[in-house]
């Protein structure tokens, strides 16, 4: 037997590499957390890595998974080796079309990241409620449960499915599993090729349809047939188990790892016996193994076949000695008497039992064993040892529970099993675990990814490393969980309080945040990064942690990392700066090897062209040496502060108890009973989180601003705001409060006008100033709006001010004028201080929407960045105002989300039609005048609207005193009698791609809806993989080699329904025709779509540059603006205008300032260049064709139907079954 | 036959005209036209400082934002394997443009900071390169830089790629040195094998509609090459080194005028950006045309023949003249 090299690699390459090794077709779609195993692949294949053979596998990215599923089924069926990657709902679409291939005996893997599926809310965390969902499909299902498995299991996997024909679906935990950095042994391809047998490659292909030897397949069969042909394929599903372990038992002669369908481990003699699959049978593993050595009579059985479900196996596995069962199934079947597991292992049981007594076969067991089942684990929730004991202890109650829930507090159904927080098992006592407090934004999880490497690579340590994030995208908190030893190391859960031998804190605002010392060990090292000098650091320490200090004997070290990145020229960055302090202190390595190796890692990543950043960072490495100081700890505790509370102490209760929970790390600890039931959650509450992220934040002149409304406008975070008052009520203002004399004719005398900034809530991404027009002509570069450090001062002073500017009235909607950007900025936003990136291209549109339309908006968003920023818990962005209006906000799915937004319009209007009848009905006692006013009623500007609705409340005021069926139900349905609008948000890849089928018959409904595309141009949300958004030549994940094709024209295929109104925007190339778009849009009675540019971090720019990249968009053509509205078609104009001039600029001029696109420079410049040249014909082109469009003749006569027609019979679906 | 010849750093060339860094030079396409149509030699475009300092930049910040994630999208950009760096497309420019011309390819360098300056010049030289033109520049903004430690910012370059380098190097200047001739004498003096005179640069405008710096470049004019004349006439034949004219040679009159006065060859770039890369055949037959009609025999006969040591009134070329020339507008 050979010693394999290891690998220090995550489980989702894991699963790549043998997928890309042995496959030929490869079909990819972007899902958390299974979308890095299809990146990996592409990129594998850009690089023409070859497989097996010898050939490049072909990646091929669809539309959605269901595309996915289809195409892999087509290629399976011509005879290809195929694959694909995927997870929760993506395993979902893919459901219809796993019933054909397996019905069809075709042997293919899908690798999945197993994740929960969309309920009560989205999760992207790992459980196995997809994989469940999917056990009905005929699919084999193999388990794996670490990241040396998923390599170990991938190609067994693609071994049994070539052998048995039936296709397996290969799982593993998303997140715990697919994202966990393990040392691993790798598999030679020598092993890969003795394992699979090339004559079952022959046979599939044999199977192929092919014209050569013609065959029909996906017939349709009647009652005569289809019963018995369903029941063919049962001995090829009673083959399987046998099947796999025979691979196994190769796999074992070959590398030396052991695996059994089902593994037994634990005493021979094992009283209680949990049975279990995944990441979790690793913890009950090692508790199982810690808890015998203390006299418990224990054992675990590691499902990995699941199906076929091989009972006798199972009963064979299980030692005749076994008294009770416990089964953990980490999914829910929300109705069932039990989930899956749990009921196969009773029936499997149960139905030997029978079997036996029937033949009075000796039974196994002195006595059928107690059995009982619970959930544990649902969206990655922590599974502990603790609580794998708490099961075992409930197993030797004398009527254990059943149905239980392990790892929450159930205070409702009462479900849950307590479980002994302080109980640890005995492997830690040789593992060193260090915990690291870091931001997304200064590189501690690459860097601790870093030293993963470097020990895993450098030494015979086993390392394992699994990173925590927060849900914000600016401003990410995430903790990462780093351990090293001597032996392979299988705690699949976080280190746990008073376990750390080294805590970090790379933030120093952390502090105040988090209790990050309850995680220290005795004689723990903290390392701080803090601006203080080491004699003031401990003073700065809430009391609290001072005392963990002392209590524990830690020792803390400070280092100013910001301030040496700064003197090394790197910056802000300060990821190798931490990294080399930790090498330096936690004693982990011997320091001068530990240094070199950081060193190696340097070089390695710039390598031989980047050699001055090599020098840069070995400047830094040195100076972090040089400037590393332990702090002198004295007796005792002084501080008289401790941690700030996450919220403030007036905000509601569910804020405080929920919310606040949420935000402080204890969502956890928060119970059963405190959670809303339904997944509805009160809006507004972004506001009390406030995480003072800025490093600058925006400071106005007074003297120079010229009320332009600007900065409002562009502000994605919606923390500068503007109101206009009367002048009087600056008598209370804080001294340092500004505000002018509002200008222009559109306002009366008296009136004051200030532009506020939200310091705590403002991300310091400088687009506010950017925008700013005004310069003092004595100094260009001073401007009205300036971006100043933030000062504690600073903060405390604004604080103030923005106390005082939200006490202010909001200004009367009615007297604004809202198509100019000064008026509709002084309107307003209903969406504010989200956790988007900082500078995002995306938010400015949907918070101009909410100013607009707010107070009378619903909103369907489809999943994505937004509905991650709009609704990702603790906090929500939407929000209300004082007339508690606001816009009611959900997310559906990824795929469905114009039809969501279509049936929300579709509700509505029929209330709306059926309040009508239900007033006409009661008109005789409500009054002609009310009714008909109500009927009639002009609702298209801000007055008419605030009418109708005092005239609903005059309504309502009378039917309190009406008591009739008709007048009860014209309470309920009476709010519809004024208007809403109805808003369909979502990103590209919804609209583009897996949502377009829908988006296009909602187009063609010709329903009054609004339909909002923010164009990143990638899918954003899930990494920057490739969409039919993506622009000709951009490098995107799944086109590592630049995309070929050009950006699908989503505006034109819509304009040529005639009846849509149609507008292209980039607020930051033309803010005026971006506001007037949305004007026109909301108001066109029929579907209406604004596809508006977003630029992202995702195309490799800096987000503070965010309106250049805009105006080069569109001076180059990529993006010209125009709006189409079918009205002025009806008056006989032509519905096209343009907004944007001809290509003014080269392509390559936007090009070049964006990394997506100058990248394939670097790595493919002949390829870049035809693309380029492409490309600016691509522009020039369709700009010709628009303004050839926008310059027709329209018909004059008027006595022609108009092409704004309402849709047809021929848009109407047809009863019938397709033909 | 006339013989249009010449000796440019030790170089022997079929004639003086030689393209110095422009686009035409950079693909191999236009190279092999401008060669067909009768150039010498070819100075290849400039290898920036600034851009490879940008390339490093861009490079160090797509690297660090890959770790700019959240949980979702740990990075968003494919991570390539390996990338051409814009020093390996000038390497392997020289190399593609070796084998396939027959004439000397001249590399050139762009910046002012020694540091770097030794190892790109290494590789150039092995990739090829039969000479270096150093196109030096630096914007002396601090007032506290005195014009001497400018100068010897440049000997010292110069002095520091001399160790390393064997093959010859040519300094390109700017005209804003308080002793041109001194400096150039210096230059010698530090190994340089030519200078070329003189180097044109982007100058920043302003936008007005922004109040933004940004820079600009026009195509050179004929009036510009008269401060190249007047130069080269002063120091040729008081300093023994290539020289090359540069900026502003436009018409055949531009070339023969800088032949004159002393230049070893002369540079093309504007004109062949308007005209083409064939223009350069009509250049050379009209040199010969004037030299034939002329009865020179051959371009080394007239070379430095009007400079100032040869000139019939040299006094002309030191005075300012400012009295003639305003004379001369008024006619």
């Amino acid at each position: 037997m050979e010693t394999p090299r290891t690998l220090t690699i995550d489980g989702n390459q894991a699963a790549a590499e043998i997928a890309h090794l042995t496959n030929e077709v490869i079909a990819i779609y972007p899902i958390t957390p299974a979308s890095p195993m299809g990146e990996w692949a592409d990129e594998w294949s850009s690089r023409k890595r070859a497989n097996l053979w010898g050939t490049v596998p072909r990646i091929i990215e669809m539309q959605s998974e269901g595309g996915a599923a289809g195409t892999i089924h087509g290629a399976l069926q011509t005879g290809a080796l195929t694959t694909t990657f995927t997870a929760s709902q993506g395993l979902l679409l893919m459901i219809p079309n796993m019933f054909k291939i397996a019905g069809e005996l075709s042997p293919t893997v899908f690798h999945v990241a197993a994740r929960s599926i969309a309920a009560q809310a989205l999760s992207i965390f790992g459980d196995h409620s997809d994989v469940m969902a999917a056990r009905t499909t005929g699919f084999a299902f193999l388990a794996s449960n670490c990241p040396q498995e998923v390599m170990d299991m991938a190609l067994i996997a693609q071994a049994a499915t070539l052998e048995s024909r039936i296709p397996i679906v290969h799982f593993f935990d998303g997140f715990r599993t697919s994202h966990e950095v393990a040392k691993i042994h790798s598999i030679e391809t020598d092993v890969v090729r003795k394992i699979i047998n090339n004559e079952n490659i022959t046979a599939h292909r044999q199977r192929a349809l092919s014209p050569e030897h013609p065959v029909i397949r996906g017939t349709s069969q009647n009652p005569d047939v289809y019963f018995q042909a369903r029941e063919t394929v049962n001995s090829y599903y009673q083959a399987m188990p046998g099947i796999v372990q025979k691979v196994m038992d190769q796999f074992a002669a070959l590398t030396g790892r052991n695996y059994r369908v089902f593994d037994y481990i634990g005493a021979d003699d094992a009283e209680k016996v949990i049975v279990l699959m995944g990441s979790g049978a690793e913890t009950a593993e090692e508790t199982v193994d810690f808890l015998n050595t203390q006299g418990e009579k224990a054992g675990l059985i590691k499902v990995r076949l699941f199906r076929p479900f091989d009972a006798e196996a199972l009963i064979n596995a299980l030692p005749s000695t076994t008294q009770s069962i416990a089964v953990l199934d980490r999914t829910k079947e929300p109705g069932a008497d039990g989930e899956p597991l749990y009921k196969d292992v009773v029936t499997a049981l149960a139905q030997q039992s029978i079997a036996n007594q029937s033949s009075a076969k000796q039974n196994r067991f002195r006595q059928l064993p107690t059995i009982i089942g619970g959930r544990y684990g649902l969206s990655s929730k922590e599974f502990t040892p603790a609580m794998v004991k708490s099961v075992l202890d409930e197993l030797g109650k004398a009527q254990p529970k059943n149905h239980f829930t392990v790892g929450i507090l159930d205070d409702v159904t009462h479900s849950s099993l307590d479980w002994d927080e302080n109980f640890r098992t005995d492997v830690h006592n040789n593992t060193f675990q260090a915990v690291f407090y870091g931001l997304g934004s200064d590189g501690t999880v690459s860097a601790n990814k870093n030293s993963i490497k470097i020990i895993g690579e450098s030494t015979d340590k086993y390392a394992q490393g699994y990173f925590v994030y927060d849900s914000k995208k600016s401003g990410a908190v995430t903790v990462s969980h780093l351990r090293f030893g001597d032996k392979s190391i299988h705690s699949s859960y976080l280190i746990g309080n008073g376990d750390a031998d080294f805590v970090a804190c790379h933030q120093p605002v952390f502090l105040e945040r988090y209790p990050m010392l309850d995680k220290a060990a005795n004689n723990a090292v903290f390392l701080l990064n803090t601006p203080l000098s080491p004699e003031n650091v401990w003073q700065r320490l809430p009391k609290n942690m001072q005392q963990q200090v002392i209590d524990k004997h830690i020792r803390v070290y400070c280092i100013d990392a910001y301030n040496i990145a700064a003197i090394s020229g790197m910056d802000k960055r300060i990821n190798t700066i931490m990294q080399t302090c930790f090498f330096s202190i936690s004693g982990v390595l011997p320091g001068d090897v530990a240094i070199n190796a950081i060193k190696d890692a340097v070089e390695k990543t710039y390598g031989r062209k980047g050699k001055r950043l090599v020098e840069l960072n070995f400047k830094a490495i040195d100076e972090t040496l040089a400037n590393l100081h332990e702090v002198i700890i004295p007796q005792i505790s002084d501080a008289t502060f401790d941690l700030t509370e996450p919220v403030p102490d007036n905000a509601p209760d569910f804020v405080r108890n929920v919310t606040g929970a949420i935000i402080a790390g204890r969502g956890d600890q928060i119970p059963v009973s405190l959670f809303p039931a339904d997944g509805t959650y009160p809006v507004g509450t972004a506001a009390y989180e406030k995480r003072n992220i800025a490093l600058e934040i925006p400071v106005l002149d007074e003297n120079l601003c010229t009320q332009c409304g600007k900065c409002p406008l562009v502000c994605p975070h919606g923390v500068i705001r503007c109101k206009v008052f009367d002048e009087s009520l600056l008598s209370s203002a804080p001294q340092a409060f500004k505000s002018m004399a509002v200008k222009g004719k559109d306002f009366a005398q008296g009136l004051s006008m200030s532009y506020q900034v939200a310091p705590e809530d403002c991300t310091g991404c400088g687009l506010c100033a950017d925008i700013c027009p005004i310069h003092d002509k004595t100094n260009a570069s001073h401007k009205a709006l300036n971006m100043v450090p933030y000062t504690p001062g600073l903060r405390q002073q604004e604080k103030e001010n923005w106390a005082y500017f939200l006490n202010l009235p909001e200004y009367d909607r009615t007297a604004v004028k809202t198509g100019t950007i000064k008026g509709a900025m002084i309107l307003q936003p209903l969406f504010e201080f989200s956790g988007a990136c900082e500078g995002c291209g995306e938010t400015p549109y949907i918070k101009l929407a909410s100013q607009l339309f707010g107070d009378r908006m619903v909103v369907a968003n489809a999943t994505g960045c937004s509905s991650i920023y709009g609704g990702n818990l603790p906090t929500t962005p939407w929000t209300k105002n004082s007339e508690g209006r606001g816009p009611a906000w959900s997310n559906s799915l990824f795929e469905d989300n114009a039809e969501f937004g279509l049936g929300m319009r579709l509700a509505i209007d029929k209330q709306r039609e059926y309040a009508g009848e239900l007033l006409q009905q009661l008109q005789p006692d409500i009054g002609d005048g009310l009714v008909e006013l109500i009927l009639g009623a002009d609702e298209s500007t801000e007055t008419g609207i605030q009418q109708q609705r005092s005239r609903i409340q005059a309504l309502r005021d009378k039917l309190k005193h009406m008591d009739s069926p008709a007048a009860r139900e014209l309470v309920s349905v009476a709010e519809n009698l004024a208007r809403k609008s109805v808003w369909i948000i979502g990103g590209d890849g919804w609209a583009y791609d897996i949502g377009y089928g829908g988006l296009d018959h909602v187009l063609a409904s010709g329903m009054d809806v609004n339909i909002l595309v923010l164009d990143t141009e990638v899918y954003s949300n899930t990494g920057g993989q490739t969409s039919k958004a993506t622009p000709r030549g951009a490098v995107a994940k799944f086109s590592a080699g630049g995309k070929a094709s050009p950006k699908k024209d989503l505006a034109l295929l819509a304009m040529d329904y005639e009846h849509v109104y149609v507008a292209r925007v980039a607020y930051g190339a033309k803010d005026t025709q971006t506001i007037r778009a949305f004007h026109e849009a909301e108001a066109y009675p029929g579907p209406a779509l604004i596809i508006a540019y977003s630029p992202c971090i995702a195309h490799g720019i800096d987000l503070k540059d965010n309106h250049l990249h805009q105006q080069l968009a569109v001076d180059s053509g990529h993006w010209p603006l125009f709006r189409y509205n079918p009205q002025q078609a009806a008056s006989g104009k032509n519905p096209l205008h343009l907004d944007s001039k001809q290509p003014s600029i080269p392509y390559r001029e936007f090009i070049e300032t964006e990394i997506r696109f100058n990248m394939l420079w670097r790595t493919h410049p002949q390829e870049a260049e035809k693309l380029l040249k492409q490309s600016q014909q691509d522009v020039l082109h369709r700009y010709l064709h628009y303004e050839k469009l926008a310059s027709l003749e329209w018909d004059k006569t008027g006595d022609i139907e108009p092409s704004h027609r309402k849709p047809t019979k021929a848009t109407t679906p047809s009863k019938e079954q397709p033909s | 036959m006339i013989d249009l010849s010449t000796e440019y750093l030790g170089l022997k060339l079929d004639n003086p005209l030689v393209p110095s860094s422009s686009p035409l030079t950079g693909e191999l396409d236009s190279a092999k036209k401008l060669e067909d149509a009768g150039a010498s030699a070819l100075v290849l475009p400039s290898l920036f400082e600034e851009t490879i300092e940008h390339e490093q930049k861009q490079l160090d910040r797509f690297v660090y934002s890959q770790a700019l994630g959240h949980s979702e999208a740990q990075s968003y950009q494919p991570i390539p394997e390996d990338y051409s760096s814009e020093l390996d497309n000038n390497l392997e420019r020289i190399q593609k443009f070796k084998s396939a011309l027959d004439i000397p390819v001249i590399a050139s360098l762009n910046g002012i900071s020694t540091n770097g300056w030794i190892d790109s010049g290494k590789k150039l030289q092995q990739a090829g390169a039969d000479a270096l033109e150093l196109n030096a520049y630096y914007i002396a903004a601090d007032p506290d830089t005195t014009g001497e430690e400018v100068e010897n910012r440049y000997l010292q370059l110069l002095s520091d790629l001399q160790k390393h380098v064997t093959i010859p190097v040519t300094m390109k200047l700017s005209p804003q040195f308080s002793s041109l001739a001194n400096m150039v004498l210096k230059l010698q003096q530090a190994g340089a094998h030519g200078v070329s005179l003189f180097n044109r640069f982007y100058q920043p405008d302003i936008d007005l509609e922004t109040l933004h710096i940004k820079p600009h470049i026009e195509l050179s004019s004929s009036m510009e090459s008269l401060v190249r004349i007047r130069w080269i006439a002063l120091i040729r034949g008081r300093v023994d080194l290539s020289i090359a004219a540069t900026g502003g040679l436009h018409r055949t009159e531009d070339i023969v005028k800088a032949l004159l006065v002393g230049a070893d060859i002369t540079h093309l770039c504007s004109v062949l950006l308007k005209n083409g890369p064939e223009y350069i055949a009509i250049l050379k037959q009209e040199l010969h045309d004037w030299l034939e009609q002329r009865e020179y025999t051959s371009v080394t006969q007239m070379k430095g023949s009007v400079s100032k040591s040869c000139a019939i009134n040299p006094a002309a070329l030191e005075h300012s003249n400012y009295m003639d020339v305003i004379k001369s507008y008024g006619q």
